[in-house]
């Protein structure tokens, strides 16, 4: 009857009941997830298309085949991805313009998550009338339409500014820091109440030092996936903005190449090639982004890991613990598994079937 | 309502020692206004303090015993400044504290408090070390160079020995007694005068609550501290303690040696806590001597605040609030049955035959 | 390796017993990352009878708990064993429906092969369930009465509104509770009146078991004391047997019949109450029980017990507790002891032996003296009777 009563082997997160929320704590890693994976794997890719792109580009995206054709070529062996209406490769075009749009959401990401913090975090922990002032501040932000605003701030600058990649990071931040505030006000008010904090008064840390060295630490998965939400934004706003030709078309961007493809009917000609490559790259950025967010939810709330062991065959249904009799122990060494078409019994213990019941 | 005797002098609870002790309080009161929505006719508040003297001399360990909502953790939290009273003040080493920055900085050097749950009392993303060497280095208790070697004493001198093992780990890596003791080394970093504890152990596993109450014990002795303790459970404040007072709605009941008030109880308040207490050395099942719940704190019973639960309760009870009268040697109880004038004296339950199922 | 004594066959199922467990074990997670839980629990419960589950953190008494009636969340799995639950439907109007057939015997289930239809039946209505919290166990936005006759909608379907209402201020009324609350929200009512409500909902079917895990740790020493003297008055009523899980051993004795002592997922001693405190067998025991100071008597500075709980995904080899124990021997650290009587407990003609999992008591030595007590009182072995404790 012996049963080992040691159990070797990694530990599995989140297996004993009653886990208090993982903070991000060193030694803990964003699980790798496949979701984790392929979204880490396509932003790298295209953060490297970003940087390297202009480089492999066959042509500069300026360079015109010639300047006589004005019908749109498909793709060939010459032209990867084939051209525009002006014999713009639009390979060439496509690595160039991920370069500017990555850059400019990250820079948009990075200050409004600046911005956030800033008044977000010093909202929640003072209080009182700063928290009043700065909270209605954040309202008004955030009831403001954002690319309106940024359509009626941006159309009058000459063309050259809209090329200034901070100068439009800036202005976009400035719509999109609101959300990320309130959401890191209303943790800071959590975490301000937290036992460690109220150590940390008693043996007489400064204000500014316990919001920057025990709040904010603790704040960072939140903090990551703001910074995500709002790079996600950012690359959508600016994209919206070259579409509608806020952004001036001659910077080649794949939302101006929307834009160039529209003003040229590319899909009433059906020139999908046109159209579709910078739509995809706008898109797939976009899903890494999420997927990584996903990785990071699951620091946060350790309860969507065990969601992974569905995949080992078991299936949990509240109220109906499963019996797998792994254990080898008294019963004759069966095991059985969850097999995922069972009708009746969603835990076959065949045991059971055997009429154990006198 | 003052509790003073009849001849006008007022009661200070605690351990009877000669000389001036390291921290007094006199006629702390704390009301928290209730918040209201809408107008309100008159302002409530929450009585959760009421006038409450108290005098903790070095190397003596006083408990607060009472139950949730007595009180008691808003008392330590005043005796700590992390709470402004209402009115009332504090002495250490028999001098008022002043109001000054300066002066706050230096009381959070001589008073610190120990929470409840050592999950969360420290920083997860702070390692041992940074725990014990930032009040070090705020108080400038040690030089750059022996930071190390004086954090490494505390962590000895809480008998987390040896040093090595413990300095550089994270709190989720150590289990909640050590964390506990991380959290006296804390507080011993600055060299306090006073140490107070609130419910220290009653988030920890039995079988290691003991130690911690053993170290405390022992730094009472090594340290000449004085500490308070509060908690829930009058056992173990019959164990460490020197002194108990015994809290019920906001204000203190009784008081006394603590083995004198667990053996002979005199009010009938810490009878009924007595008689609810496990006691596996019990040969019958107590009798519980008044039911019901402690009272809303907002409106609380007139007169005595036990009265509408108290088995003896008399006209007087509901009348007057009974001040603190002398039952014993060194032992008060804020109970009209101990009043001459007011007792019938045919049935005077006295402090050894009522209740205490002994 | 010989064990002088053979490991009791389980005691033999009496028609009073109505919960048999053997062998359970319990893992969290499935495969190479699975983490035991519960090893090789095994206990018998009489009819009326209450079992305090004592242990610290880790030592799986609530899994132990939930796992036997099947009602353990993700991703607990049960890895091995068998649970008996000998059913005995009253003939009582709640304790079964009017043309339900009562049959004269006893209907012996297994609950870990039963389906879910069969589970349902059984739950609630033979074997009920108090929770930790009630204030996570009650939902917020409904009325406690909505959240009575639900139970009762759920299970008696032949009751009219009427009826159930009335049965629900008769349950509220059991328990202490005035009917003029039955239209309360539960964040209108006090801890120890919600945790009432919980007693009365588990109660409403007059089951006869009732799991009830640290029901009173969140409430103050004296609603406490009111809510179990009135809990016990029901069991004298009503009959039912009760499992109570706590980690307040103190209670336990002044409570329980009899004990069983959990510790990393074993239970190392089961005993009856009063033996327990006076007679411990297993060095966890001792000195858990010296973790406990006392209410009157001399003030002697107790040491409780060094170290700490281990972490299930690294327990100690052989017995779990020797890193802690005072008289731990070289065997302890490669071989795990079974429950088996101590050899120097004589063995009983009725009732239960009682065991410990722990090699000092395998005749081999002489116990230490702590361990090697006479049992004093009614618990001591020549006179033990079905129950126990005196209380």
């Amino acid at each position: 009857m012996a049963v080992p009563t040691e159990t070797t082997g990694p530990a599995t997160p989140g297996t004993t009941p009653a886990v208090k929320p993982a903070r991000l704590r060193r030694g803990s890693r964003i699980p790798l997830t496949p979701k984790v994976l392929v979204g880490a794997v396509i932003l790298i890719f295209f953060a490297l298309v970003a940087i390297f792109g202009p480089m492999v580009a066959p042509h500069s995206p300026d360079w015109q085949a010639n300047s006589t054709s004005s019908t749109p070529l498909p793709p060939s062996g010459k032209f990867l991805l084939g051209t525009d209406q002006q014999q713009h490769d639009i390979f060439s075009q496509v690595l160039a313009g991920g370069r500017d749009t990555l850059l400019i959401a990250f820079v948009a990401g990075l200050i409004a998550t600046c911005l956030s913090v800033l008044i977000g975090v010093t909202a929640g922990y003072v209080g009182g009338w700063v928290d009043e002032v700065l909270s209605i501040l954040s309202n008004i932000f955030l009831a403001l339409p954002g690319l309106l605003i940024l359509m009626v701030v941006m159309t009058p600058l000459p063309p050259a500014d809209t090329d200034n990649p901070l100068l439009i990071g800036a202005v976009i931040a400035l719509t999109a820091w609101a959300w990320g505030a309130r959401v890191l006000r209303a943790q800071t008010l959590a975490l301000r109440n937290q036992d460690y904090v109220e150590s940390a008064r008693v043996i007489g840390e400064r204000k500014p030092r316990i919001i920057v060295f025990e709040i904010l630490p603790n704040l960072l998965p939140i903090l990551a996936s703001s910074f995500i939400f709002t790079v996600i934004y950012g690359i959508g706003t600016y994209v919206s903005l070259s579409w509608l030709g806020v952004i001036s078309p001659a910077t080649s961007t794949w939302g101006t190449m929307l834009n160039t493809a529209q003003q040229d009917s590319a899909m009433l000609g059906g020139y999908w090639w046109w159209y579709v490559p910078p739509a995809l790259c706008v898109a797939l950025v976009g899903i890494a982004l999420a997927l990584l967010n996903f990785g990071i939810d699951e620091i946060i709330n350790p309860r969507l890991r065990s969601a992974r062991d569905n995949r080992k065959g078991v299936r949990y249904t509240l109220g109906l613990t499963p019996v797998l009799r792994t254990a080898g122990n008294g019963s004759p060494p069966r095991s059985h598994r969850a097999t995922a078409g069972s009708a009746d019994l969603p835990t076959p213990v065949a045991a059971a079937s055997e009429g154990k019941s006198k | 309502m003052t509790p003073t005797l009849s001849d006008g002098t007022t009661v200070v609870h605690g351990p009877k020692r000669p000389g001036i002790p390291a921290l007094e309080a006199r006629h702390l009161t704390k009301h928290f206004p209730v918040h209201q929505i809408g107008p309100s006719r008159t302002r409530q508040v929450v009585h959760a303090v009421e006038d409450i003297s108290l005098a903790l001399p070095e190397a003596t360990v006083t408990a607060v015993v009472g139950e949730s909502g007595s009180g008691k953790s808003t008392l330590a939290r005043l005796l700590t400044q992390l709470i402004a009273p209402t009115s009332g003040e504090l002495l250490l080493d028999g001098v008022p504290v002043g109001s000054s920055a300066k002066a706050r900085r230096e009381y959070t050097r001589l008073v610190h408090l120990v929470l409840q749950d050592p999950f969360s009392s420290l920083n997860a993303v702070h390692s041992v070390r940074y725990h014990l060497e930032r009040p070090l280095k705020l108080h400038k208790r040690a030089g750059r160079d022996d930071l190390d070697t004086k954090a490494r004493e505390l962590l000895e001198r809480v008998s987390l020995s040896p040093s090595e093992r413990f300095i550089d780990k994270y709190p989720h890596e150590l289990s909640g007694g050590q964390r506990q003791r991380v959290a006296i080394a804390r507080g011993l970093a600055v060299e306090p005068r006073v140490l107070l504890a609130d419910e220290p152990v009653s988030m920890l596993d039995v079988s290691i609550r003991l130690g911690v109450l053993n170290l405390l014990d022992e730094l009472r002795e090594r340290e000449r501290l004085a500490i308070l303790y509060v908690t829930h459970d009058i056992a173990s404040a019959r164990y460490l303690a020197d002194t108990a007072l015994v809290m019920y709605a906001g204000q203190v009941v009784e008081s006394g040696p603590a083995t004198q008030i667990t053996d002979a109880p005199a009010h009938p308040y810490t009878q009924l806590l007595l008689s609810a207490a496990p006691d596996p050395a019990r040969t019958e099942p107590p009798v519980l001597r008044g039911r019901g719940a402690p009272p809303s704190l907002v409106n609380p019973p007139s007169g005595c605040r036990f009265h509408p639960r108290c088995p003896f309760a008399m006209a007087i009870c509901k009348e007057a609030a009974p001040p603190p009268l002398p039952v014993a040697t060194d032992q008060v109880a804020a109970c009209w049955l101990h009043s001459a004038e007011h007792t019938a004296p045919a049935d005077p339950p006295t402090a050894a035959g009522t209740g205490a199922d002994l | 390796m010989s064990a002088p004594t053979a490991v009791p066959a389980p005691r033999a199922a009496t028609a009073d017993t109505v919960l048999e467990v053997r062998d359970l074990c319990i893992d969290y997670g499935v495969g190479a990352g699975a983490v035991r839980a519960v090893t090789d629990a095994t206990l018998t419960l009489r009819r009326g009878e209450v079992l305090g589950l004592a242990g610290e953190s880790g030592s799986g008494k609530s899994t132990l708990a939930y796992g036997l009636t099947r009602l353990l969340r993700a991703p607990g799995v049960i890895s091995g064993g068998e649970v008996l639950f000998h059913n005995r439907p009253q003939s009582s109007a709640f304790g079964a429906a009017p043309n339900e057939v009562v049959s004269a015997g006893t209907e012996i289930v297994d609950l870990l092969g039963a389906d879910m239809a069969k589970l349902r039946e059984i739950r609630w209505s033979q074997l009920a369930v108090v929770f930790q919290s009630a204030m996570h166990a009650l939902n917020p936005v409904a009325r406690i009465d909505a959240q009575l006759t639900d139970v009762l909608k759920a299970h008696r379907r032949q009751m009219s509104p009427t009826e159930r209402r009335e049965r629900a201020v008769e349950l509220l009324r059991m328990v202490g509770i005035s009917a003029d609350r039955l239209r309360s929200y539960p964040h209108e009512l006090s801890g120890g009146m919600r945790q009432r409500v919980m007693i009365a909902m588990a109660l409403a079917l007059e089951p006869q078991l009732v799991i009830m895990d640290e029901p009173t740790t969140a409430l103050d020493v004296v609603t406490q004391r009111e809510i179990l003297e009135e809990l016990m008055q029901l069991r004298e009523r009503l009959g039912f047997a009760i499992i109570f899980i706590t980690h307040d051993l103190s209670l336990l004795i002044e409570l329980a019949d009899s004990i069983a002592i959990m510790y990393a997922g074993r239970i190392v001693e089961r005993a009856g109450a009063d033996e327990l405190f006076h007679a411990p067998r297993h060095p966890y025991s001792l000195g858990l029980l010296n973790s406990f100071p006392a209410l009157h008597g001399d003030r002697v500075r107790m040491e409780g017990i060094p170290g700490s709980p281990p972490s299930l995904t690294a327990l100690p080899g052989g017995c779990a507790f020797h890193p802690r124990c005072p008289y731990a021997m070289d065997r302890c650290r490669t071989e795990t002891p079974q429950l088996v009587r101590p050899v120097s407990d004589p063995v009983r003609t009725g009732g239960e032996d009682r065991v410990a999992a722990c090699w000092l008591q395998d005749g081999l030595q002489e116990p230490p003296a702590p361990l090697h007590r006479e049992a004093t009182g009614n618990g001591s072995p020549a006179t033990d009777d079905t129950h126990g404790s005196d209380q």
